[in-house]
């Protein structure tokens, strides 16, 4: 079996209008032959998996996943009930809803699948595969929007779904259905005025298109918050589709982008965009914020509120020793001798030494790394997996991590980052991580000012990039 | 300081609730919460999951709810469900009967209800006409393939599981998510006014329910068995302490200082009362300043939940 992968992605709208009354306007006309064009590049494709993120099914409880065979049932709108009924019965993939939602767990995300008669499968859902799979010919799995997922839930759920791509083979299409501005006229218009409820909205709109036909996802969903708060009423669900359509493309700034079609839908900005895997030669993938593999967000708020930070339960408890097999040797309990200064701030040793020692006014720490405490887990990723196979990861997000780690063993001293006076650092490859590390120190512990020293190293104990040896003077 | 007369008191008046039937009038207003735990918890037969019970205190505040009205003749039940929820103005459900199964998208596995419902639908389109000529955008719902929302269905039985009175169905216009609170507040209270005046040119007798809790953030997990009560609270004491001073504000008759903090409510307690219900119902009510009853509080999935009665008839026969 050849190993499963995203053959295309897909930004689709969410009204009923291009399913129900497409010739009423000539905007929505044309986003009902993008639609068909979608369907028909769709149905030429490989595909034999239809991936739906729909921000019309906003859940609490994590992420729900629609596991029901052959959902059936008549969709009306809330909104726009006066253009008639959806009949829908779809083609679901239940096998992999229910692999999803292992893989969820796995990833520390809490999920579950929905199975049951009746249940309202949402307008954006039924739009998107009445229109991209009219026959029925490709199952679909349809995942919901959990309005508190923040960036980091949203990308693991897709790196769990792609976990499931992979090992099952699938060629999957990726599909996301929303608006870009969602701001519709709050009062009845005729259809042929419909336009973008602004100009602003258009503008932000453009740009957004402007990105895609580069390629450009991650910058895209990077530009998630910023873009909800521009053009975006503060609905259910923010505009966060953008942050797990990326996670399923690899974070990928050179995909080939192409814009079918950009109307107005009763004001709100829609666009059917293609998104094909084939790189177009462009692009630099930049990550600002975290490539985060496993999610461990605050959901523990069942447990009483004292025991959140040490009380974790055994699936999660479970689960951070595997992260921590995968992430090194055996963890150690510091030591103790007179003058060591240990931390539950700061990650456990991997070896019998504390993590750091007074002498005097001097206090040295042993050498610092970017886990993370009670996790283990790396910051920007680990640079290695089990089989020793090299990943990609983030030197920045790496050196921030140990300059953090560093503060709180300090803190604990009694001293703090401003008091460093020498540093030793080691790198595992200085040619490609030289200078985002020397960016990060520059903006931290080389405006405070202690001497330096650099050196290439072949390994270090743990899938690390980056580690420090510190000497730092004890506050009087 | 008013007070009202206990249900006795009144029941000792032969007939307490006589009216003028040239006009209607508002004998009570609610606030009717609709979490589909309470109704799970209950275990009726239009419901397909059961439970080993749960959320007693709230059920029990929806029993003296139900029996303190019991005898208080009402025509129809007017209801503002913030789970229909519509950008394009306000919409009204337009056909006189509604039947099918509301399955809860959030918690399918607590509420798949089976429905029946009639719709006072003169009562209905005559507050849409009359909110129409004030300005307000406003729509009847006549797609007979029309899902009523579950927070409907589910304030609908727990006020009246016989549902054997008429509904007024008006959905939530999300006017705080376009412009504001105040804004919302504006409209919700324009509307407000049309509700009491409509109702009482219709010569009708009419109990209306704001379906809304009070602070309104949720867990983000659920517990093994949904109804171990011994998982509930409230998310925060921040909440709780919003909860109190609005409920402070209800069973004092400060309804306009509920008006006054509701933007400030809305952001901090993130209050389900954005979807304008409990300002419409004070609005209808016309601002009362004596007190409500409290019938129950508590919380669901951390959520906090008040059933509030105010009693209008009780109001009424103390002010003449």
């Amino acid at each position: 079996m050849s190993e499963g992968e995203i053959i295309g992605s897909y930004i689709v709208p969410v009204h009923p209008h291009t399913y129900l009354v497409p010739e009423q306007n000539p905007g929505w006309t044309n986003l009902r032959n993008a639609f068909d064009e979608a369907a028909l590049r769709i149905k030429n494709s490989e595909a034999d998996l239809l991936i739906i993120y729909s921000t019309t099914w906003p859940s609490i409880i994590g992420h729900q996943i629609q596991a029901d065979p052959n959902p059936e049932w008549v969709m009306v709108d809330h909104d726009f009930h006066e253009l008639g009924s959806i009949p829908y019965s779809f083609n679901i993939d239940a096998e992999f809803a229910h692999a999803w939602n292992d893989a969820n767990h796995e990833r520390g995300l809490k999920s579950r699948t929905i199975n049951y008669h009746g249940f309202p499968i949402d307008v954006g859902s039924v739009v998107a595969l009445k229109l991209l799979n009219p026959d029925n010919a490709i199952p679909a799995v349809i995942v919901s929007s959990n309005v508190y997922a923040n960036r980091s839930e949203t990308s693991v759920l897709a790196k769990a779904c792609l976990d499931v791509v992979h090992s099952t083979g699938r060629k999957a299409i990726a599909i996301t259905a929303m608006s870009l501005s969602n701001r519709m006229f709050t009062g009845n218009i005729e259809p042929k005025d419909d336009k973008i409820h602004s100009l602003k909205d258009d503008e932000w709109n453009c740009k957004i298109l402007e990105l895609m036909e580069m390629g450009r996802l991650e910058d895209v969903g990077q530009l998630s918050r910023t873009i909800q708060k521009q053009i975006r009423v503060q609905k259910v669900v923010a505009f966060k589709p953008m942050w797990w359509l990326s996670a399923m493309n690899d974070n990928r700034n050179d995909l080939t982008g192409d814009v079918l079609a950009y109307e107005a839908i009763h004001g709100a900005g829609a666009a059917v965009i293609h998104l094909d895997p084939a790189s177009c030669g462009t692009g630099d993938k930049e990550y600002d914020e975290d490539d985060v593999e496993y999610f461990h967000g605050d959901r523990s708020v069942l447990e009483s509120s004292d025991s959140e930070l040490s009380s974790i339960d055994d699936e999660v408890e479970a689960e951070e020793e595997i992260i921590a097999e995968e992430n090194g040797p055996e963890l150690w309990e510091p030591t103790t001798a007179d003058g060591s200064v240990n931390t539950d701030a700061a990650p456990k040793p991997v070896g019998a030494y504390p993590h750091a020692r007074r002498v005097g006014d001097l206090l040295y720490l042993s050498g610092v790394g970017p886990r993370q405490a009670g996790t283990n887990s790396i910051p920007g990723g680990p640079i290695h997996d089990e089989n020793d196979e090299p990943l990609d990861y983030d030197i920045k997000a790496q050196t921030h991590a140990v300059i953090d780690n560093i503060s709180r063993i300090l803190e604990e001293a009694g001293s703090s980052l401003d008091q460093v006076i020498d540093v030793t650092t080691f790198l595992v490859d200085m040619k490609r991580d030289f200078q985002g590390y020397n960016e990060v120190w520059a903006e931290t512990l080389g405006k405070i000012g202690p001497t330096r020293t650099t050196l290439a190293i072949r390994a270090l104990p743990t899938p690390i990039a980056v580690e420090m040896k510190v000497i730092a003077q004890l506050s009087e | 300081m008013f007070k009202i007369k206990t249900f006795a008191e009144c029941d000792k008046d032969p007939n307490p609730l006589r009216h003028d039937m040239a006009k209607g009038r508002i004998v009570a207003g609610c606030i009717a919460p609709h979490p589909p735990h309470l109704v799970y918890a209950e275990n009726p037969d239009q419901n397909e999951p059961t439970s080993e019970g749960g959320w007693e205190q709230l059920r029990w505040g929806y029993e003296r709810l139900r029996d303190s009205l019991s005898e208080i003749e009402h025509d129809v039940i007017v209801i503002l469900s913030p789970h229909w929820q519509t950008y394009v103005g306000t919409h009204f459900l337009g056909l006189e009967n509604f039947q099918s199964l509301s399955v809860d998208p959030v918690f399918p596995n607590l509420f798949r209800y089976h429905y029946d419902l009639n719709v006072d639908v003169e009562l209905s389109k005559q507050i849409h006409d009359k909110a129409e000529k004030s300005g307000l955008t406003v729509k009847m719902m006549e797609n007979p393939d029309f899902r009523v929302d579950y927070g409907t269905i589910t304030t609908g039985h727990l006020f009246n599981p016989k549902w054997d009175k008429p509904l007024v169905v008006i959905s939530s216009n999300r006017s705080t998510d376009y412009y504001s609170p105040e804004v919302m507040q504006e409209m919700m209270i324009e509307l407000g006014k049309i509700t009491r005046e409509t109702i009482e040119e219709s010569g009708k007798r009419a109990i209306i329910l704001a379906s809304n809790s009070l602070s309104h953030r949720h867990f983000t997990t659920e517990s093994e068995i949904p109804e171990d009560m011994s998982k509930e609270h409230i998310t925060s004491h921040a909440m709780h302490l919003w909860d109190m001073r609005i409920i402070d504000y209800i069973r004092t008759g400060q309804t306009q200082r509920i008006l006054d903090e509701m933007p400030e409510f809305i952001e901090q307690a993130i209050a389900e009362s954005d979807g304008g219900g409990l300002s419409w119902l004070i609005s209808a009510l016309d601002t009362p300043d004596y007190p409500a009853i409290l019938h129950g509080y508590g919380t669901i999935i951390g959520t906090g939940n008040a059933v509030v009665e105010w009693p209008c008839y009780k109001h009424e026969e103390e002010s003449q």
